[in-house]
């Protein structure tokens, strides 16, 4: 394996979590849910699925329990902001610091403990072609899911009526009840696939990122991923292209340590933050105005009788 | 089964005060319920908690300390949300301002220089939330580039520059090389309002912007203008108000709060500047802002109780032995109640059985 | 507003209530401990609490110890007073960025003892403790510089302060007494706790041709990433080894136990006075966990090694030191650099490459 393999590799496995917490937020805003609670979401993830893992002594039970402890974060926010139409902002604030505190008591039992490495599935033949064999075809299966996600994402939301459907409530969510669709429905089930997904995302933090749970481990990557929905102007496509480049930048700054460049490691850490926002500028400036937030995004749905 | 709103025809204004109040109710039963299968007493947590921290000068002082910076920052904030920008970097801006301000502190430290310092400091102060307040809503626009995006990333940007001074050009001389600064003189440091106690013109300055901000959004064209621009973005064109003056000068605004925020903190409670300055101010400001529904009363109030809270946890830990992590806990769930009953006061919740339809 | 009238009457009660209880208080030692990070760290913090936890294992019922975790530093001037004003007598700060608070809360309350990890400011009642980590950094840096087949070594930092530096330069020097070719590459973290990140700066190294990883943040991630490649390194702040079994080599491990066991008793006996403390491998406030993973002749060399160092035969800045740009450093500790050099350091030795962060 070359050094440019290796490279990627560690890309590929910083940019996971980023693009899976991202895909699952771009869903539920894309129904017109802005949901700030990711940080505490995968916070609640990484706990139980570690917690799960260990005492199950199961990788795969651990990952669906991050999923569903992400999903229950989301129903308690689906809840308040669906069910009492609540201010959607504070609540998701309300949620990560709910999701913090919680995942801090869940997981303290499990301080020290730790998980083997979960395996890689390698395609025969096709990973052993150079360059990409190792790069796509001998990762492990959230890699995969990952990017499967992304295609199914894009193909739901682009190309099912289902997905048409969410799209119209979150555009315009008046006029989309006016059409007899279930606004509330489809947005609590955006929600909870947004929490499962940040579930999933802390999971992969603990499970095989660094395989133990320790209080504060995500370490501000739900915000991150946040913005990433963002940087994608709401298109899952692009939630791929933003999660890799803000991955491969934090991983090329730690390089360009190790190469000796003799810059301040202050202002190589902050290549990541500053590529994100030339990029997005980039892309401002040869799209005209970029693709604005869904129309209803953020604001409460109460029909009218 | 689901839930169904049903808009209340005419709100009370008894209902709307007394919401919060049965929402901390609801949040400190549901807190003690936990607290009880802890095996631990739920009065002496309540106790301990909040009536403690209440009732004595200290903690109060104390309280206002912590308010301060939550106030000042979240005051701003509302003027962006009230026009529906987000931004969500007032962190960055309030390491900026701090930045800037401490500068002039730096520049005239071990000098003879006057009383002119602290202001001179504060008006900086100022000037560096704006400026950083700014840069996102120039990219917004200018280029059309999202707002949150670029706020966010600028708050990680301001954090390592001020880390950087710290540990490098600003590092005291004196200070065996470790990532701190000298400490102020007294010429910039901001004087305690009340002798002997920590409570600074910080806490002056945010009751000021309070009262200020109330004018401003009840009584002024700008307010009038700025509540249209958020409620109806279209009907405010019509009126010839321009979006873009009105996105940068509330970026401005709240930035420039921010910035005050910042080098009040670092000149009159740190006294030095450090790596860190804040422990997330500006993102903790989001949800004072939306807790007290970005009105200006309903933001002091708001910062006050999450001061409290915050004190509380540490009464906990001390007195209590309860971990950090179930205060954050309770904190979580004690503004998700205060919220829920805020939109509830608008709205009656109906179970509908299955196969009801609206 | 209603909430703060409704809890104003409250409070007044409780402090009726509070004031009454009061005078039954038992002549337990109070002693409270300031934390920087979560108990559960399992790094720098986590040390700290088996510290304590070691306090109450010898002393029983004549003590009663409290701690408050996750104290923002720009922020813990209150979380301090606050354990000085509910009784305790013995307070550890256990992070350099509580320096200035822990002094001027000290200041306030002279008959509490203060006792201050890694600074360097005392007063009547404030002591400093600290431990020679870069003691066991030498010997890791032997075994290192013997075990490496790249001949390339690599170290994890979280931020270029003196402590660290210091590190790099004893493990370097360590490295270099065995094998006069080897190189060495450093990766700034830019956190003490940040796993994921962690784990990519182990990666980075490991890609870049590192064999051995040695690391001064506090997660196993970076023992991890080695073990994972096959590759070796070593624990820090605890003895990791069940996190990689087959690529910890040994572990610098903080022992504050026997320190806090002592000053506890030193107050209990009435003999505390204010000093600072710096103990090594000697003084067992830094200890090596168990060798392995090695061959033979490696392990008896690092345990000469340490033997040596304990006995004071050998010092790890014995004179001369030379600096990166071949200057040599003046020798003011006698045969050694002198602590305050040490305390200080903010140069790369000769033969380190990298620049160092200023």
């Amino acid at each position: 394996m070359t050094t440019f393999e290796a490279i990627l590799l560690t890309i590929v496995t910083a940019s996971t979590p980023f693009l899976i917490a991202a895909l699952g937020e771009l869903v539920a805003e894309r129904s017109g849910v802005l949901n700030l609670g990711l940080e505490g979401m995968m916070a609640m993830g990484a706990a139980c699925s570690f917690a799960a893992a260990v005492t199950f002594d199961s990788s795969l039970i651990g990952a669906g329990a991050g999923a569903l402890a992400g999903a229950l974060m989301a129903a308690l926010f689906a809840l308040v902001v669906l069910g009492f139409a609540a201010n959607q902002v504070g609540s998701g604030l309300a949620l990560t610091i709910l999701g913090l505190g919680l995942s801090g008591l869940i997981g303290a039992p499990f301080v020290g403990a730790k998980r083997d490495p979960i395996g890689h599935i390698t395609i025969p033949g096709l990973s052993e072609l150079p360059v990409v064999g190792r790069l796509f075809f001998a990762q492990d299966l959230f890699v995969y899911g990952s990017l499967v996600l992304t295609l199914a994402v894009a193909f739901f939301l682009h190309r099912t009526r289902a997905g048409l459907m969410l799209r119209s409530i979150g555009e315009n969510h008046t006029s989309a009840h006016a059409l007899g669709l279930p606004v509330l429905r489809v947005r609590l089930l955006a929600v909870l696939f947004g929490g499962a997904c940040a579930g999933l995302a802390g999971a992969y933090l603990s499970l095989v990122y660094t395989r133990f749970w320790s209080p504060g481990m995500i370490a501000g990557r739900g915000w991150i991923a946040l913005a990433l929905v963002v940087f994608a102007a709401w298109r899952p496509g692009w939630a791929l292209v933003g999660a890799y480049i803000f991955g491969a930048a934090s991983v090329l700054q730690l390089h360009a340590q190790a190469a000796q460049f003799g810059l301040p490691s202050q202002v190589l850490s902050a290549v990541p933050y500053a590529a994100t926002i030339l990029v997005l500028l980039l892309l401002s400036l040869r799209h005209g105005r970029a693709i604005g937030a869904p129309g209803s995004l953020g604001s409460p749905f109460v029909p009218e009788r | 089964m689901r839930l169904e709103l049903i808009p209340r025809p005419n709100v009370s204004p008894v209902m709307r005060a007394i919401a919060p109040v049965i929402a901390f109710a609801v949040a400190f039963l549901i807190a003690g319920f936990v607290i009880w299968l802890m095996g631990r007493s739920p009065v002496s947590a309540f106790q301990v908690y909040v009536l403690h921290p209440l009732a004595d000068t200290w903690a109060l002082q104390e309280l206002l300390v912590k308010a301060t910076p939550l106030a000042l920052i979240a005051i701003g904030l509302s003027y962006c949300f009230r026009a529906n920008l987000w931004n969500i970097g007032a962190e960055g801006q309030f390491v900026m301002g701090a930045i800037l301000g401490s500068w002039l502190a730096l520049a005239t430290h071990g000098t003879d220089a006057g009383p002119w310092v602290i202001p001179a400091m504060l008006v900086l102060g100022v000037l560096g939330g704006m400026l950083y307040g700014l840069i996102p809503a120039f990219l917004k626009t200018r280029f059309g580039v999202n707002e949150i995006l670029t706020s966010l990333m600028l708050v990680y940007i301001a954090q390592l520059t001020l880390d950087y001074l710290a540990r490098g050009p600003w590092r005291d001389p004196k200070g065996f090389n470790f990532p701190q600064s000298v400490t102020f003189d007294p010429a910039a440091t901001l004087p305690a309002i009340i002798e002997g106690s920590r409570v600074h013109y910080g806490a002056l300055f945010a009751l000021i912007a309070v009262i200020v901000t109330a004018f401003v959004m009840n009584r002024s064209l700008f307010g009038y203008r700025l509540r249209l621009t958020g409620d109806a973005p279209r009907a405010a064109r019509f009126a010839g108000f321009d979006p873009n003056r009105t996105t940068l000068a509330v970026f401005a605004i709240s930035g420039g709060l921010a910035g005050l925020a910042g080098i009040a903190e670092v000149s009159g409670q740190i006294g030095q500047i450090q790596p860190s300055i804040s422990p997330g101010y500006g993102f903790t400001a989001i949800t004072v802002a939306f807790l007290g529904r970005l009105n200006p009363f309903g933001i002091l109030a708001a910062a006050l109780v999450i001061a409290l809270t915050v004190i509380g946890g540490e009464s906990a830990q001390i007195m209590l032995k309860l971990p950090l992590d179930l205060t954050l806990a309770f904190q979580g769930i004690l503004l998700l109640c205060v919220l829920s009953a805020d939109a509830l006061v608008s709205y009656r919740v109906r179970l509908v059985g299955r196969g009801a339809h609206a | 507003m209603n909430i703060r009238v409704t809890l104003g009457a409250l409070a007044g009660a409780a402090a009726l209530a509070l004031s009454a209880g009061g005078a039954s208080a038992q002549e337990k030692l109070k002693i409270g401990f300031i934390y920087v990070g979560p108990v559960g760290d399992h790094g720098w913090s986590y040390q700290h609490d088996v510290g304590r936890k070691a306090i109450e294992k010898a002393f029983g019922d004549k003590v009663e110890t409290t701690y408050v975790e996750s104290v923002p530093e720009a922020d813990s001037e209150r979380a301090i007073e606050q354990l000085a004003r509910t009784g305790h007598k013995l307070v550890f700060t256990t992070s350099f960025g509580f320096m200035e608070p822990t002094l001027k809360v000290a200041k306030k309350y002279p008959n509490v003892k203060f006792e201050h990890a890694t600074g360097f400011k005392r007063a009547p009642n404030v002591s400093t403790y600290a431990a020679k980590f870069h003691e066991g950094r030498y010997i890791i840096g032997q075994i290192a510089g013997k075990m490496s087949k790249t001949g390339t070594i690599g170290y994890v930092g979280a931020f270029p302060i003196p402590e660290v530096v210091a590190g790099i330069n004893s493990y370097f020097l360590g490295a270099q007494s065995v094998n006069p070719n080897i190189k060495i590459k450093v990766v700034w973290a830019n956190s003490w706790y940040d796993p994921a990140k962690e784990a990519d700066a182990g990666k980075a190294l490991l890609d870049q041709g590192v064999d051995i990883i040695a690391q001064h943040t506090d997660s196993p991630a970076p023992l991890q990433a080695a073990e994972a490649r096959g590759k070796f390194g070593f624990g820090q702040a605890s003895d990791m080894e069940r996190f990689a079994p087959k690529a910890q080599l040994t572990a610098i491990i903080d022992n504050w136990a026997d320190y806090y066991v002592a000053r506890t008793k030193a107050v209990l006996d009435g003999t505390w006075k204010s000093e600072d403390t710096w103990g090594g491998l000697n003084a067992h406030m830094v200890v090596m966990a168990p060798y392995k993973n090695m061959p033979d002749d490696v392990k008896k060399m690092a345990e000469e090694t340490e033997t040596a160092i304990k006995s004071g035969k050998l010092n790890p800045f014995k004179c001369p030191i030379v600096k990166q740009d071949g200057s040599t450093v003046e020798c003011k500790g006698g045969a050694a650099l002198s602590d305050e050099q040490i305390l200080g350091m903010n140069f790369y030795v000769k033969g380190i490459d990298d620049k160092l962060p200023q």
